[in-house]
């Protein structure tokens, strides 16, 4: 069987970053394992500007970014293997992988690095009533289909779920020549960032029907009509509020899914909300020596914080293979949220083996505006931010820092809360 | 004296700007976090500009790749973007391409390059 220090599973923007961190931080035995033809994952067929900014101090579109981060990984001599399936990932940390020269083999790991990314949800996990024909398509198959294999899906178009991609991809069939319609969303605001909205929407006149779903799909061999619906607060169509749409294509943007079946196969404790791993201020997840960085972990809107995340989970996995990383788990401390958030990752701290900055992200369940995020430890205020409007779709953080646990040795509890101003 | 509303598209941060705009020239913008917030703000109002994305089709790729994608060098006026797709709809470049290679020169007029930003071999 074959051995490396630190095995990751993904070559997108997550994997690539932990391999370049973990390089970095003194490690040589280190392989990516990528199912793809190349590196950078999804970033690959997503064209359009915007990523780096934090990184980079510059504007890129995805295929560059993707680009810079294999760029250090080749510079590094960081081994990957490409079109390579990982098929498990065992307690002990032996990865089972095949591709079509090597076949099926094991490799013992002493560190796992998480980096599988998300996918999108699909129609049958949405439960759209109608027949099945073809022209339904998630937006990200969309894009690939549009950017990489150079196919336009349709000519006119309704998009169900205002998600970044489904916005990016209103625009992009737009400027190949479709009629985009109308973005219809289930929720009473957008899943998407604000700046997609201007940018991908109201710049070419698509109307944005929020508190909408689709409640018939016409068509048996080719899509040929859509219905769409109000919705009441308890998300059912409002009967009278129909409106039919002729289009030959309907494109999902209803939100995206870690993808964890190898996580969970391995015994990894999932979170129900975030629907990745739990894992503590070291980016570590219940099994020790396994670590999860990127969307895996929770779904993100900047690729940047992915990369900032996956580093830190790169560096922490050298520090697990060195045995630098202490694996009690007495001085853990639960991070609760109250007031808003749905969540934080990481969901425990051990101060003792924090860094001396430690970001924590978070969502909010729904759109909230002129609120304090403060963040208490036992029941003191050691974090204040003012926030104009928060909302599902964009992430937050607060970055707690080392020096706030000096007064609170045996602090019991870590909460973020959003307050009334 | 007019106020706008705009948000900021230049990182997905999406700062909610206040523009104050007076004679048709912009005397203040709040809401920004950052220098590109302002300088975005100032040409949205007077002349606003978009980076063009899209992709084109390659001939003769190693790996079978039949797309790369490009963009504008720099931004160009909003007006022009419909005039980009349609100049750039039927070209073909041979491989190898590389990040930064010229797609098109001077693309619909614009006196800006439509670049490729991907590299296929």
């Amino acid at each position: 069987m074959e051995n490396y220090n630190i095995v990751i599973i993904g070559g997108g923007p997550a994997g690539l970053a932990a391999a370049v961190a973990a390089y970095d931080a003194g490690e040589r035995s280190i392989l990516i394992l990528e199912r793809d033809s190349q590196l950078g994952g999804i970033l690959n067929q997503c064209i359009h500007n915007g990523f780096g900014l934090h990184t980079f101090k510059e504007e890129l579109t995805g295929p560059e970014y993707a680009k810079r981060y294999a760029d250090q990984v080749v510079e590094r001599n960081i081994e990957y293997r490409l079109n390579t399936m990982v098929m498990d990932i065992s307690k002990d940390k032996v990865v089972t992988a095949m591709n079509r020269t090597d076949g099926m083999f094991d490799i013992q790991a002493k560190a796992v690095i998480l980096a599988m990314g998300c996918r999108e949800r699909s129609r049958g996990a949405l439960n759209i009533p109608g027949y099945r024909p073809a022209g339904i398509y998630s937006a990200g198959t969309a894009q690939r289909l549009v950017n990489i294999e150079g196919y336009m899906p349709g000519r006119k178009v309704v998009i169900l779920g205002s998600g970044d991609i489904g916005l990016i991809m209103a625009r992009r069939m737009t400027l190949e020549g479709a009629e985009v319609q109308v973005v219809a969303e289930l929720m009473p605001y957008s899943g998407g960032l604000k700046r997609n909205i201007v940018q991908c929407l109201n710049d070419f006149n698509i109307p944005l029907k929020l508190s909408h779903t689709v409640v018939d799909i016409e068509g048996k061999e080719r899509v040929t009509g859509i219905t769409i619906a109000e919705v009441d607060s308890r998300n059912k169509p409002i009967p009278g509020t129909e409106e039919h749409y002729e289009c030959d294509t309907l494109l999902l943007s209803c939100g995206l899914l870690p993808e964890n079946e190898l996580s969970r196969n391995a015994g990894v404790e999932i979170s129900r909300i975030t629907n990745g791993p739990t894992v503590n201020e070291s980016l570590e997840t219940s099994i020790p020596g396994v670590f999860a960085a990127g969307n895996v972990l929770h779904v993100h809107d900047l690729v940047d914080f992915v990369s900032e995340e996956a580093a830190a989970a790169g560096r922490n996995a050298v520090a697990f293979v060195n045995g630098e990383l202490a694996q009690d788990t007495e001085g853990e401390i639960a991070l609760t949220v109250e007031g808003g958030p749905r969540y934080t990752v990481p969901s425990t701290i051990d101060p003792k083996k924090m860094t001396d900055q430690l970001t924590v992200r978070f969502r909010v369940g729904s759109v909230m505006k002129n609120k304090w995020v403060n963040v208490y430890i036992d029941d003191e205020k050691v974090i204040r931010k003012k926030r104009q409007v928060m909302a599902p779709g964009e992430m937050e953080e607060v970055v707690l820092k080392k020096s706030m646990f000096e007064n609170h040795a045996d602090a019991k509890r870590i909460s973020i809360r959003v307050e009334e101003a | 004296m007019e106020t706008r509303n705009l948000i900021c598209i230049n990182c997905p941060m999406g700062c909610p700007l206040e523009v104050t705009i007076e004679n048709g020239e912009v005397t203040n913008v709040t809401g920004n976090t950052c220098p590109r917030g302002a300088a975005y703000a100032k040409k949205e109002v007077t002349a606003p500009t978009r980076i063009v994305t899209s992709s084109v089709r390659v001939s003769g790729s190693q790996n079978g790749a039949v797309m790369v994608s490009c963009k504008t060098a720099s931004d160009i006026p909003k007006g022009k973007i419909f005039d980009i797709v349609r100049a750039i709809k039927d070209v073909t470049v041979a491989c190898p391409v590389h990040i930064g290679d010229v797609v098109m020169a001077n693309v619909a007029d614009t006196g800006v390059d439509m670049i490729a930003t991907k590299e296929v071999l």
